[in-house]
């Protein structure tokens, strides 16, 4: 065990975290040259284009100091708000921490609170400074920075460029040198806990797991605490770059496991592995259970494309075992899934691995928040999409989740900032100088405010360089209403959002503005109206279609013209009909985009 | 019956509206005149019917051309086709270019119909068309074309034109009737991308008329031209009776044509023809003997598309037998719902076993043929 260290990277996106992974990597031979693809550790095509770690993973490393060898695990942890509780299980899962800052950017809100998380564990925090090489790079500042969030002393702060591979030994030596080797009782009943999970579609599940006490052998059956199911430990090993099946993962080591599991939803991350035949009494602590914070339905563009999307979906939720969902019909839309996401990104990434892993174009209706209503009768019901919501007459009143948010950035912006966030229904809680020319701002907001555009306005308003984190606090009473939208005097189910009352009419204005643009002429006149209950709040009319003909028609013209129709007419075949209003699907993304 | 079009690709200026293929640089125009001339001479085996029966120049500018660059060509088609006796002989001009010297050659030449570009009597559109002459230009051109004895005449107008209002279009229609031209051509202005008014949209600089408006203006064009004694024979085409343009005929209802020229299209029923849209891989291709070009070959589904959206534009509409008989489809039954929809709505009638268009449903052209394709 003094052998052992074990070890994540806590940064923002951008800072150079992937890169200098690799640096790792190659410094200590677990790669060669030849083998390096840059950003090694993001094996997903989408998560080396986006520049980000969406699931984390492990690597063993081995590396020889003053004539000893060491194993180092590195636990990389994803960098995003969404994943904020599989980044606490990573870190709960080292004994240290490298916190990388880029040199010429500074520390951002996202890395503060990873940090706050790293702390909590009592982890060691190595304080590293990437992208030196740059021009922009402002060292002393930044180190100011670092030295007053972790009061370090600047001499314990590495210089490092992941480009260059400058400074990567000294990373590697103070991870030996300052990172505590774990501690843990191999002789105690097993005790291990699961920070991480991915889908293999020939032997299924691998858990990736760190022993805390006693050890694992192949074999050996196991349990499962938290779901309480039982396995065999077909195989159990390190992961270098490729896998290595040993016979016993020790006290303190990092390993995963194969035991032939099907379904991801039975491996939850924080749950603790134990064996069957001499288990621990105790799971070790800190695990949830995952809950998704944004709801939204996804449905195929072509209808006739339902059984494919549920097979993609389920495909897809073999290795996210966070994405949940269920069947749902929309009487515009026809049959769907209302599904549940960690968050704005998590549902992006859902829809993006859609098109590009199963070739599923899909429309995604509005997001919405867990609203709780309180009814009259006493009853509590949740409220996960619109058409959920209960009569007006028979609710109490609604609860929303309000979350605490912290937004760092440069402090010339925080005047736009500050009227953003109140627009959104944000209170201002504290605003802290981390520097003279960096500010935090903490805010009291509600979740349904921030799952739309806000994350888009505030990197405007700030010139991209806010950055937002923020951690859901619990349910405030508000005043919420469901807003619906009528075509021709159909109400499209597809299109109704839930929305406070102050919004509402702005909400119905903008909406009606934006369908107006989208909606094609008919042959007749298409009213669009917004309502609240049986109260119209706003109404604008698509006028009837007056003329629709090409002018000339001549020689060439004829074929230019016969491909135009042909795809008019494959665009009309995609469009969805609500009575007898035919509705483009980018007219259900509308609200979306109100801006 | 085989028509033959030839394409002269060059232009003053350009119009802001155009994308048609042209150049303004008319450096290699009399190499262009020797590649046509080539061309005419490979492809003589491409019409099934060597009978020519019309022959038309369109553009760019053919009236750019000299008169004896002109009377080479028309020599070139003499001799290795046959042109018809009676054959139509359609020269595209501008009205700058027409001076009594070149409406006396070419009148020599055999042509027997002017299509003139006037597009407006309106010196403010023209100007903001960039058109290289203004109405008076056009008009005298049309009244020495008349003194000349050149009486199958057609002129081009244009309407839709952003900020145009009724009383301008009614000033348009006026002058016009008093020319008292056999043909009018009328447009709908569409703005096309790669313009100068494509990029002025792009911009924001221009807004396309309401199509409301532009529906209104379309019932006044097709009023004022009916009562003054002008047939609609086609959405865009007005002629007095006997006076109907045979080679644009012959584009609504599928005789056989070839296309001559760079970006000319060529049509022998089963598969349509592009030249490459370049003059000088046009010019360098002929050189070598050759021909850059492209070939689509019609599918059934093609075939019956191109005869709806052709035909249905036509006075005489849609031959439903015809079209049963020659390419398999029974509108009537494959289109039931969309048709007693548009019957229903008094945009098509059908008499006679054809399918036409009411006056509201030129209007709709393009949308009716939308629901009756396959």
């Amino acid at each position: 065990m003094d052998h052992l260290r074990n070890f994540c990277i806590i940064a923002h996106i951008d800072h150079g975290k992937s890169t200098l992974a690799d640096r790792l990597l190659q410094n200590t031979g677990t790669v060669t040259g030849r083998d390096m693809q840059a950003q090694l550790l993001d094996d997903m095509d989408l998560e080396r284009e986006r520049g980000i770690t969406i699931k984390s993973h492990a690597i063993q490393m081995a590396y020889k100091h003053e004539g000893k060898d060491y194993t180092l695990n590195l636990i990389d942890t994803p960098g995003h708000v969404d994943f904020s509780y599989e980044v606490s299980r990573s870190i709960a899962a080292c004994e240290g921490a490298l916190l990388i800052v880029d040199a010429s950017q500074g520390i951002e809100a996202q890395t503060i609170s990873n940090l706050y998380l790293a702390l909590e564990h009592d982890l060691e925090i190595i304080p590293v400074l990437n992208k030196i090489d740059l021009p922009g790079a402002r060292p002393e500042e930044v180190s100011e920075e670092i030295i007053d969030l972790i009061g370090c002393d600047m001499e314990d702060i590495i210089h490092a460029s992941g480009k260059t591979g400058f400074g990567v030994d000294n990373i590697l030596d103070a991870i030996i040198k300052r990172v505590p080797a774990p501690k843990g009782k191999p002789d105690e009943p097993l005790q291990a806990m699961i920070f991480d999970s991915q889908f293999n579609s020939f032997r299924g599940i691998e858990v990736i797991f760190r022993v805390f006490n006693g050890s694992i052998k192949k074999g050996d059956k196991i349990k499962f605490v938290a779901t309480g199911k039982t396995y065999e430990a077909d195989e159990i090993g390190t992961l270098g770059l490729q896998q290595h099946p040993q016979k016993e993962i020790k006290t303190g080591d990092v390993g995963y496991l194969i035991s032939g599991i099907k379904v991801a939803k039975e491996v939850k991350v924080g749950d603790t592995i134990t064996a069957i035949d001499r288990p621990t009494t105790e799971m070790i602590k800190g695990f949830e259970e995952v809950k998704p914070m944004v709801f939204a339905g996804i449905y195929p563009v072509d209808t006739q494309d339902y059984e494919e999307l549920r097979a993609s979906m389920e495909k897809l939720q073999l290795n996210d075992a966070s994405l949940v969902w269920e069947p749902e019909t929309s009487a515009a839309l026809g049959f769907g899934f209302r599904c549940g996401f960690l968050g704005m990104l998590h549902m992006e990434i859902i829809q993006e691995r859609l098109e590009r892993e199963f070739d599923m174009t899909v429309i995604t209706t509005v997001p919405s928040v867990q609203f709780k209503a309180f009814m009259t009768d006493g009853s509590v019901q949740d409220i996960n999409a619109p058409s959920e919501m209960p009569d007006p007459s028979r609710i109490k009143h609604v609860e929303e989740p309000f979350i605490k948010a912290q937004i760092i950035s440069k402090a010339d912006y925080v005047g736009p900032i500050i009227s953003l966030c109140m627009d959104k229904r944000g209170t201002i809680q504290n605003q802290v100088y981390l520097t003279a020319d960096r500010v935090e701002l903490t805010f009291d907001i509600p979740l349904s405010e921030i799952v739309f555009d806000f994350f888009d306005k505030l990197k405007t308003i700030s010139r991209g360089y806010a950055s937002l984190d923020y951690e859901l606090t619990g349910l405030k009473q508000s005043n919420m209403v469901k807003l619906d939208i009528m075509l021709n005097g159909e109400a499209v189910d597809a299109l109704s959002a839930i929305v406070h009352r102050d919004k509402a009419y702005e909400w119905g204005k903008r909406l009606c503005e934006k369908l107006k643009e989208l909606i094609p002429r008919q042959m007749f006149e298409i009213p669009i109206q917004a309502s609240i209950g049986n109260k119209i709040i706003s109404r604008e009319t698509v006028k009837a279609m007056r003329k629709n003909v090409l002018a000339k028609c001549y020689g060439g013209d004829i074929s230019r013209k016969r491909k135009l129709l042909d795809k008019q007419k494959k665009g009309k075949k995609r469009m969805r009909q609500v009575g007898n209003v035919e509705i483009p699907q980018d007219a259900f993304m509308a609200v979306l985009k109100l801006d | 019956m085989s028509g033959i079009y030839i394409h002269i690709p060059y232009c003053k200026q350009a119009c802001y509206y155009c994308d048609f293929h042209f150049s303004t640089s008319l450096q290699n125009k009399q190499q262009m005149v020797e590649a046509l001339k080539k061309e005419l001479k490979l492809r003589t085996t491409y019409l099934s019917d060597p009978v020519i029966h019309t022959l038309y120049f369109g553009g760019g500018t053919p009236s750019l051309l000299d008169s004896h660059e002109l009377a080479d060509l028309i020599e070139m088609v003499r001799e290795t086709y046959q042109l018809a006796p009676d054959a139509e002989l359609t020269l595209e001009a501008n009205p700058d270019d027409l001076t009594t010297e070149k409406l006396t050659q070419i009148k020599a030449l055999g042509v027997n119909r002017l299509s003139i570009g006037v597009q407006s009597f309106d010196d403010e559109i023209l100007q903001y068309f960039n058109r290289s002459h203004d109405s008076s230009a056009a008009i005298t051109s049309i009244r020495e074309a008349q003194g000349l004895g050149i009486e199958n005449i057609s002129i081009d107008l244009i309407f839709g034109v952003p900020n145009q209002t009724r009383a301008m279009l009614q000033k348009d229609l006026e002058m016009a009737l008093s020319l008292d031209t056999p043909h009018i051509s009328i447009y709908g202005l569409t703005i096309e991308e790669d313009t100068v008014f494509g990029k002025w949209h792009q911009q924001n600089k221009l807004t396309p008329m309401d199509d409301d408006l532009a529906g209104q203006h379309l019932m006044l064009i097709m009023e004022t031209l009916s009562a003054a004694g002008y047939e609609q024979y086609e959405i865009s085409n007005f002629s007095k009776p006997g006076w109907r343009s045979h080679h644009n005929s012959s584009y609504w209802s599928g005789t056989h044509y070839l296309g001559i020229g760079p970006a000319a299209h060529s049509y022998d029923g089963d598969s349509r023809q592009y030249n490459v849209s370049h003059n000088t891989k046009y010019i360098k291709a002929l050189k070598n003997g050759e021909l850059a070009c492209e070939i689509e070959t019609l599918s059934q589904k093609d075939k019956i598309t191109e005869f709806v959206l052709t035909q249905i534009r036509k006075s005489e509409g849609i031959n439903l037998e015809q079209l049963h008989r020659q390419l398999d489809y029974d509108l009537q039954r494959t289109k039931a719902a969309e048709l007693s929809q548009l019957l229903a709505e008094q945009l098509v009638y059908i008499e006679d076993n054809s399918l036409t268009l009411t006056q509201k449903g030129k209007l709709l052209g393009d949308w009716v043929t939308e629901q009756l394709i396959p």
